[in-house]
């Protein structure tokens, strides 16, 4: 196959992905757009097929991945995504580091030198680039990875001069770039890739459970810029353009975190937020706050009489399997009329739109499921709000208070409802070990237990 | 413009895929952020390409070894990440009466 045909067809693949992206704007469009993803790659893979020798260990060594990615898909829990998608960034990132090393071994294979030639300077600094990225997103994805599969405590990781010792490697491995750059050989080429791949675990082990959603959209943004680096190397526009896509689709999700938990990227990149050392802190004022309990019965009754309900669904939800329970509670208000929607804060989970996958899972319509910035309005109009394993993000002190550290993030107002049923396992802090003044208002009744045993009892009062 | 270094024309191509992805991934609903996040993760997976194409020398050595242990972990995230954000999309479709 000619060049020029083989990067036609690149060309064709790389508008498929954006369409793939672009079809991700409503869920009626999505499922075409994923599609055409599957077609783009199908075509990339077919048509870099063509240019092989190997074809049969080739395509072996696709049916062994694909099989294994195929498993993986169908028997995924939902409540797992995160950490599905964190191990899937360490695999990018590894074969970026692999194919890095293939390409400095025998870069006339790929034909960006010519034979008795060495690898060309401006493909040496490529290559470096590509290499640390996808080493940082090797590792750092694992760490990740155990993280949030819980194999590894949340909790921050630091050490004293934590922030020199990383920047040192860094300049160490810059250094040793330099010499690769200058007499490219085997031995600074692999110092640089083990300093990278230690450095992708130091830049994770500060950062506490709660800054996950940022993390995980980070290190998805790496992916795609380790892709795009080695793209530069092999002077391949579909690696360049395909990861170019990812990259800033994971960078954009980043900021949105960030915004969504009011952080500097600065301040979670450097860690330690979020893993409880302020987990004992209290309001300060040494007074006895009293709150208003109640059982499942008087939350049922509320329900049952409102004309409109706002749930608020946290990650405790998802952790008490309770998503099913509340979709058939909130059918079983529907049909006494009540008027039931869920409002999501873009953190309500451990990874961006993460709540939104596990309602959809159980079967909730999306129609009633709102983003924060257009439901913010309505709870002043609402009679019942249901906060159901969420905490921090329903916390008034991140309006009122100017002195609490999450002053200024943006919440679900759900306290200008008229009545707030809380339900928790205890009055116990959440992840930002704050107290929240939500709990004691007059109007609000807290309801303990756990959640999917509470909204079962819920449903049997409502019946 | 003969004379221009394939550098440059790699930067051109990069910067306006950033510029495109960067407005396309803005109209993304939050609704669909893991899906998008899945998805990208298997688009990641091009990587499969430079894999294939580190296989691909007919002599075999380190080199295709390498490529061969490549392709396999991006097919892991080609099948894995469509096939995943396939299962996540199909269940927004279901619409309850």
């Amino acid at each position: 196959m000619s060049a020029n045909f083989v990067a036609l067809t690149y060309l064709f693949a790389a508008v498929l992905f954006i369409l793939t992206l672009k079809g991700l704007s409503s869920p009626a469009t999505s499922r075409r757009g994923n599609q055409f993803g599957m077609i783009g790659m199908a075509i990339a893979v077919l048509t870099t097929l063509t240019l092989t020798h190997n074809m049969a260990y080739i395509l072996i060594a696709i049916a062994v991945g694909g099989t294994i990615g195929a498993i993986i898909a169908q028997r995924i829990q939902m409540t797992a995504m995160p950490e599905l998608v964190a191990a899937m960034h360490s695999l990018v990132g590894l074969a970026a580091v692999l194919v890095a090393m293939s390409a400095f071994n025998d870069p006339v294979a790929y034909g960006i030198a010519l034979p008795g030639e060495i690898l060309h300077s401006s493909n040496r600094i490529e290559l470096f680039i590509g290499t640390f990225v996808g080493a940082v997103t090797f590792t750092g994805s694992i760490i990740a990875f155990l993280k949030l599969s819980g194999k590894m405590s949340g909790k921050p990781i630091r050490f004293s001069g934590q922030h020199w010792v990383n920047l040192g490697l860094g300049i160490v491995m810059v250094g040793f770039g330099v010499v690769f750059f200058l007499s490219p050989s085997w031995t600074p080429f692999l110092i640089m890739t083990a300093i990278a791949l230690l450095l992708g675990v130091l830049l994770i082990v500060p950062i506490g459970g709660a800054d996950m959603p940022v993390v995980i959209s980070m290190l998805n943004s790496y992916s795609g810029w380790a892709a795009a680096g080695i793209g530069f190397t092999l002077n391949n526009n579909m690696l360049i353009i395909a990861g170019s896509l990812v990259g800033s689709s994971g960078a954009i999700l980043s900021y949105i975190m960030c915004k969504a938990m009011n952080r500097a990227f600065l301040s979670v990149i450097l860690g330690g937020f979020g893993g409880g050392e302020g987990a004992a802190a209290d309001s300060g004022d040494g007074k006895q706050k009293t709150y208003r309990s109640g059982s499942a019965d008087d939350a049922a009754f509320l329900m049952g009489n409102a004309s409109s309900v706002i749930i608020v669904p946290g990650y405790g939800l998802a952790v008490a399997r309770a998503q099913h329970a509340i979709k058939e509670m909130s059918n079983a208000l529907t049909e006494k009329g009540v008027h039931v929607r869920y409002a999501i804060h873009p953190v309500a989970g451990r990874m961006p739109g993460h709540m939104n996958v596990l309602l959809a899972e159980a079967e909730v319509p999306y129609d009633q499921v709102v983003e924060m910035d257009e439901i913010n309005n309505e709870f002043a109009d609402t009679d019942v709000v249901l906060v159901i394993g969420a905490n921090d993000v329903v916390n008034p002190a991140a309006k009122n208070d100017k002195s609490s550290p999450i002053y200024g993030m943006p919440i679900l107002e759900a306290h200008k409802a008229r009545t707030i049923l809380v339900v928790k396992r205890s009055m116990a802090t959440g992840y930002a070990g704050l107290d929240n003044d939500l709990f004691y208002l007059d109007k609000t009744m807290m309801v303990f237990g756990d959640a999917k045993k509470v909204v079962e009892d819920i449903i049997k009062s409502l019946a | 413009m003969s004379g221009v270094d394939p550098v440059v024309l790699n930067l051109t191509v990069f910067v306006l895929a950033i510029f495109v992805g960067y407005h396309v991934v803005w109209n993304v609903t939050p609704a669909l952020h893991t899906p998008l996040m899945a998805v990208t993760n298997a688009v990641s997976g091009i990587i499969i390409v430079g894999a294939m194409l580190a296989a691909g020398p007919q002599e075999m050595g380190v080199g295709t070894v390498l490529g061969l242990a490549a392709v396999t972990l991006a097919a892991v995230n080609v099948f894995g990440g469509f096939l995943v954000t396939k299962r996540m999309l199909d269940m927004f479709k279901k619409k309850s009466k």
